[in-house]
C-alpha cells in the first residue's frame, strides 16, 4: 500500500464523521433557539409618529419643558408612555425642541437646573452642562450634544416626532 | 489549532484521563446494533437523555419571552408563537418534545423490566429511574399549566382535585402546590413556574448524574 493511502486512519475517518454528523445535528437544534433569541437585534428600526405637543403661540425665546403622550408598544404590552421636550424658538423664528435626556448616561437635564448655570442645560447625576442649542459644554461628563426632536408645524399646532442626533451644532 | 489549545490546557490541568474515563469505553458487542439490529432497544435511555437535552436548551430560550403571571403568561406566549422568529419551532420543540420525553422514558423502562435488567445489583438503579420518571411527569403536569389557556387551567384544575384527594392531608397538599385552597390563579401559576423551571429540573440533573454514575460503575447488564 502506498503511504498515501494511510494519511487518513480509520479512526480520524470515524472522528471526523462522528463529529461532523454530530456537529451537524447540534447545529440543527440550536439553530432555531438561537435565531428566536437574536430575532429583537434583527428587528427593523421603527419609525416614530408626529405627535402634537403645544401650539406654537405658547412657545418662546426661553426652552419651556412640555410633555407629551405616545403610545408605546412593548412586545406583547402596549402602554401610554409620557416623554419630554425642551422647546424654544430661536432668534428667527425657528422651533428647537431637545431631548431631555443627558448624553452621558441617559439622567433627564433641566433647564437652568441649579445654582450656577443660567443660560444652560444641567444634568443633576454627574454635573453634565449643555449650551442652549443642546451643545454639551467641554470639561463635563458628555460628549455629544443634545438630541432633537423632529419638528413639524401644522395649523399654529407643534407636532414632535422620533428623536435624532442634533446635526445643528 | 484546536488540538493546540486542547494541548495547552491538557498540560497542565490534565484533562485527558477526565472524559477519557466518561467517553472512551467498549460498547458491548450484545448492545451494539451493528451487530445484532435488535439491541437498537438500548438506545432508548440515550433517546430519553438526548430529548431531555433538547427540553433544557428550547425551555432556557423559551423563557427570554415568557412571563409566568396571569396577565401576560397567554399574551406573551402568543407573541413568541406568531411573532418572534422561529418562536413557533422552539414552542414546538418543546411542546412535542414534552410527549416524546414520555414515550422514551417509557420505551427504555419496558427494555430494562423485560430484559430483567434492574435485577441485583441494579435495583438501585432501578429505584433512581423510577424517581427520575416521576420527576418528568411532574414537569410535564406543571408545564402544561404555563401557557395559561383554558386547556391548560382546565387541566390543572383536575389534577389539583387530584391531588386534594389525598387521605388526610388532601387540602394541605393542593393548597402547597396551587398557593391557595380555592383559587387557581396568579400564586398557582408563579408556583408551578418556579417547580417547572428551578426545582423540578434541579431534581432531575442530581437523579440523572446518579443514574449514569450508577450505569458507569456496575457496566451494562449482560446479553440474555
Amino acid at each position: 500500500m502506498s503511504e498515501r493511502k494511510q494519511q487518513v486512519s480509520r479512526r480520524q475517518f470515524l472522528n471526523y464523521t462522528l463529529t461532523g454528523v454530530g456537529g451537524f445535528m447540534g447545529a440543527a437544534m440550536l439553530a432555531p433557539m438561537v435565531r428566536m433569541a437574536v430575532d429583537p437585534v434583527l428587528q427593523p428600526k421603527k419609525e416614530g409618529d408626529f405627535v402634537a405637543v403645544t401650539e406654537v403661540s405658547k412657545l418662546t425665546k426661553e426652552p419651556q419643558r412640555f410633555n407629551f403622550k405616545i403610545e408605546q408598544v412593548d412586545a406583547w404590552y402596549t402602554s401610554e408612555v409620557t416623554k419630554a421636550a425642551w422647546v424654544y424658538k430661536k432668534e428667527n423664528d425657528e422651533i428647537v425642541a431637545l431631548s431631555p435626556i443627558c448624553k452621558h448616561l441617559g439622567c433627564v437635564v433641566n433647564w437652568e437646573g441649579g445654582q450656577g448655570h443660567e443660560d444652560r442645560f444641567y444634568c443633576p447625576c454627574h454635573g453634565g452642562l449643555y449650551e442652549k442649542n443642546g451643545e454639551n459644554v467641554p470639561g463635563t461628563p458628555p460628549l455629544a450634544p443634545l438630541d432633537s426632536y423632529k419638528t413639524k408645524v401644522k395649523d399654529g399646532t407643534l407636532y414632535l416626532g422620533e428623536a435624532v442626533p442634533n446635526m445643528e451644532v | 489549532m484546536l488540538q493546540k489549545l486542547y494541548d495547552w490546557v491538557d498540560e497542565r490541568v490534565d484533562i485527558t484521563p477526565l472524559w477519557r474515563d466518561i467517553a472512551d469505553h467498549e460498547v458491548p458487542e450484545h448492545v451494539n446494533p451493528a451487530h445484532h439490529f435488535s439491541a437498537f432497544v438500548y438506545c432508548f435511555g440515550g433517546l430519553t437523555f438526548f430529548i431531555t437535552v433538547i427540553q433544557v436548551l428550547s425551555g432556557m430560550f423559551l423563557t427570554m419571552y415568557y412571563v409566568p403571571d396571569i396577565e401576560n403568561a397567554w399574551k406573551s406566549v402568543y407573541y413568541l408563537q406568531k411573532e418572534v422568529a422561529y418562536g413557533q419551532i422552539v414552542r414546538g420543540m418543546h411542546h412535542w418534545g414534552a410527549s416524546l420525553v414520555i414515550v422514551m422514558i417509557f420505551l427504555h423502562t419496558l427494555r430494562v423490566f423485560f430484559q430483567g435488567a434492574y435485577k441485583k445489583p441494579r435495583e438501585l438503579n432501578w429505584v433512581v429511574g423510577v424517581l427520575i420518571f416521576f420527576v418528568m411527569l411532574g414537569l410535564g403536569f406543571t408545564g402544561y399549566l404555563l401557557p395559561w389557556d383554558n386547556k391548560a387551567f382546565f387541566a390543572t384544575q383536575v389534577g389539583l382535585e387530584i391531588a386534594q384527594q389525598t387521605p388526610l392531608i388532601g387540602t394541605q397538599v393542593k393548597t402547597l402546590l396551587a398557593g391557595d385552597p380555592e383559587i387557581v390563579g396568579a400564586q398557582t401559576l408563579t408556583r408551578f413556574f418556579a417547580i417547572h423551571v428551578f426545582f423540578l429540573p434541579a431534581a432531575l440533573f442530581g437523579l440523572m448524574g446518579a443514574h449514569f454514575v450508577m450505569i458507569r460503575k456496575q457496566g451494562i447488564s449482560g446479553p440474555l
